[in-house]
């Protein structure tokens, strides 16, 4: 489904990603694990689009298709989506018709017939249910006065609602409560399948005690210094980061690297 | 130069005359000697220039040199189907039409008010001895035609008009509407008198429009308004003019004892617009809600100048103007705000915020609190910026397009001003002129 080649990136002048090298299959969920800095956000944003980031060399495939070359829209209306670290707000949009158009950008996309408001309810409804929010949040501004936990869960139901092959949930665990994890979690499982694909780019181990990955990757530095089973986040939860930048510290330069986020 | 302004006022003296005498016989005397004397302040301001501080960044000198020759009754013969785009559902039999700024009883209707609610042409209310008092009392004694050229220009053409009174305690449910369209190329002078009685409450659109896009013609409007203790008015004006007109309009409200005045203006229309609203406090517990949305765009330009006096202890004021401007269009808002002395326990907020769709657009905006009591609570600010790259970078990451993404952020930006209008039409039509392609999309906003 994904296929990341020596992947380079800068943002502002400074180089954060330094030759990634990933390969995702329909059905897998991939974690993406580093210290501050080391550039998982960074991937995260590149892989979605944000103008901010220029890709310097390498490629990534989407089905066959050089991803770099869509803007973030069609990314979107392909399949893929980014669950905001920091979600945005905007004020005056209510979160049902921003995700009543959306809905509609990818219907139309694919061919089929846009739902009307009525039709949209009852879908919203359902997908609601799955991150457990209820009807109030869908006649506010979208994220305008949300906290921290119900922004989260705002990501999450975008993703329900947009039902995305390939979606990278960008540190959703940082800022959650245990309950609020508990409901963000179990609403990704619930619709994580056999069809598609999940990044989880995360600081902590917390999160994959919830959604369990079948690799975790370590980044540091820029680059992909670890990979393994899910056993290799406890090992990181017990030994800490310090090792790892120790490695990569060794390995090859970290330069500009702090600029990352 | 000067030779050449005197030329443009005197462009209007023949006019004037002819006024004079046709009404001589049936207005009462003492109108003709308020024309009188307004048109004489009118000769002697003539019309302002840049070096005023008033209109230092609005130009006017396109209106004086167009010399646009005053409309006269029955010039045009608009029929009711004509008139279809620019009325609203809720007032359907609640409304004076209003042609070159005179009164049409064909196309208007007024069942839908209650009875006691007078809403009537000003010509005919003149003439009758009921309204004298009233009107005497009123009629000019709130904008101030000694100092502004263009209430003076309008009061010298004192003749139609709408004149309304609601009377003590009386809720008026049915909107009134008061619909001022042009026809042709002339300068019209709609002139308004709301007086609102003790404890009433009603809702009062002012909309402007011309009958064919394109037409070049000046409207020079004065909207003067009397709240009795205790009353409550909700009233809009909407300005879609002909994008080749201009319009000048004063609004000047005067509060009593406890009242609320909320007044939200749109501006869509006209080639060169100025809105001048001023409200006085004049009584304890008054409080007044000066809200606007500005939406212009290729050469367009729009000016506000709103004057907030708070003369008395305990009165509030709210004040948002929110301003949309693309292509090389320009928008002026200076807001003062006067807490006097004595004025204890003031409660004033002015916010003016601009959004530019385009590099060239570009805003002047000031607003100006002069305080001289100590015991008050007061904010002002004013911004001006563009569409956030985060925000649309949110948008687009959702699978909308960048134009379709821009669009609704603006709609957003918009909304602020757009949810706390009430009547449904007008907020249908905002939201298509924000949007345009995109209304059909959401039409989901109560979803």
């Amino acid at each position: 489904m994904l296929e990341i080649k020596d992947l380079h990136a800068t943002v502002d002048g400074n180089e954060i990603l330094k030759g990634i090298n990933l390969s995702i299959k329909p059905g897998e969920v991939h974690a993406i694990m580093g210290p501050n800095g080391s550039g998982k956000s960074t991937l995260a944003k590149v892989l979605a689009g944000h103008p901010a980031y220029e890709v310097t060399k390498g490629e990534v495939l989407y089905e066959g298709k050089n991803l770099l070359e869509l803007a973030p829209d069609e990314r979107a209306r392909e399949g893929v989506f980014l669950a905001f670290q920091y979600p945005i707000e905007i004020p005056g949009v209510s979160n049902a018709q921003f995700l009543r158009l959306a809905y509609n950008e990818k219907r139309k996309h694919l061919g089929e017939e846009e739902l009307d408001p009525l039709e949209f309810k009852d879908l919203l409804k359902e997908r609601a249910a799955i991150v457990e929010m209820d009807a109030s949040f869908m006649t506010r501004a979208v994220n305008e006065g949300f906290s921290g936990g119900e922004k989260k869960r705002n990501e999450i139901l975008q993703m329900a609602v947009l039902e995305p092959k390939l979606a990278v949930l960008d540190e959703t665990d940082s800022g959650l409560d245990i309950d609020a994890l508990r409901i963000v979690a179990g609403g990704v499982n619930k619709l994580r399948n056999s069809e598609n694909a999940i990044i989880l780019v995360t600081h902590y181990q917390r999160l994959l005690n919830y959604i369990v990955p079948d690799y975790v990757h370590v980044l540091a530095g820029g680059r992909i210094v670890r990979e393994g089973g899910k056993e290799l986040a406890l090992e990181l939860e017990e030994k800490g980061y310090d090792w790892i930048k120790a490695q990569a510290a060794g390995s090859g330069s970290t330069a500009g690297a702090s600029q990352a986020s | 130069m000067v030779t050449e302004i005197a030329k443009e006022q005197g462009a209007y003296a023949a006019p004037f005359r002819r006024l004079q005498e046709k009404t001589g016989t049936d207005a009462p005397s003492w109108v003709a000697r308020l024309r009188e004397s307004a048109f004489n302040s009118f000769e002697r301001l003539g019309f302002p220039s840049v070096r005023q501080e008033e209109w230092k960044y609005t130009n006017v000198a396109p209106i004086a040199k167009a010399n646009f020759e005053p409309a006269v009754e029955n010039e045009s013969a608009l029929d009711a189907a004509q008139l279809q785009p620019f009325v609203y559902e809720e007032s359907r039999a609640s409304r004076l039409v209003f042609v070159n700024g005179f009164y049409s009883p064909e196309l208007s209707s007024t069942e839908a008010l209650p009875e006691g609610v007078v809403a009537l042409d000003l010509a005919a209310a003149l003439r009758e001895e009921k309204y004298a008092e009233t009107l005497r009392g009123q009629l000019a004694r709130g904008a101030d035609f000694g100092e502004n050229a263009f209430t003076a220009l309008n009061t010298s053409f004192i003749e139609s008009g709408a004149f309304v009174l609601v009377p003590e305690g009386a809720q008026v449910e049915a909107p009134l509407h008061l619909l001022f369209i042009s026809d042709g190329q002339s300068l019209s002078s709609p002139r308004v008198l709301i007086v609102a009685g003790r404890g009433s409450t009603a809702t009062v659109i002012e909309s402007y429009a011309g009958a064919r896009e394109g037409d070049a013609y000046f409207t020079n409007a004065v909207v003067e308004v009397s709240l009795g203790e205790g009353a409550r008015l909700n009233h809009y004006k909407v300005q879609r003019e002909s994008t080749d007109a201009f319009h000048v309009a004063t609004t000047r409200a005067a509060l009593a004892r406890s009242s609320a005045f909320n007044l939200t203006t749109i501006t869509l229309g006209a080639r060169l617009s100025r809105h001048d609203v001023q409200v006085t406090l004049d009584a304890e517990g008054a409080e007044c809600w000066v809200d606007g949305l500005y939406i212009v765009g290729g050469t367009q330009h729009t000016d506000t100048h709103s004057v907030i006096d708070h003369r008395r202890p305990h009165c509030t004021s709210h004040q948002l103007y929110k301003g949309i401007l693309d292509g090389k269009s320009r928008a002026v808002f200076n807001g003062k705000v006067f807490v006097r002395e004595g004025a204890q326990q003031t409660d004033a907020q002015q916010t003016n915020r601009n959004l530019l769709l385009s590099n060239e657009a570009r805003v002047d905006t000031k607003p100006q609190l002069e305080i001289f009591a100590d015991d008050v609570k007061c904010a002002h600010g004013a911004t001006v910026g563009q569409l956030e790259a985060e925000e649309l970078f949110y948008l687009t990451s959702r699978g909308l397009n960048a134009e379709l993404a821009r669009n609704l952020l603006t709609y957003g930006f918009a909304e602020e001003v757009i949810e706390k209008i009430k009547i449904d039409s007008i907020r249908a039509q905002l939201d298509e002129a924000v949007l345009n392609r995109l209304h059909s999309n959401l039409e989901t906003k109560n979803l």
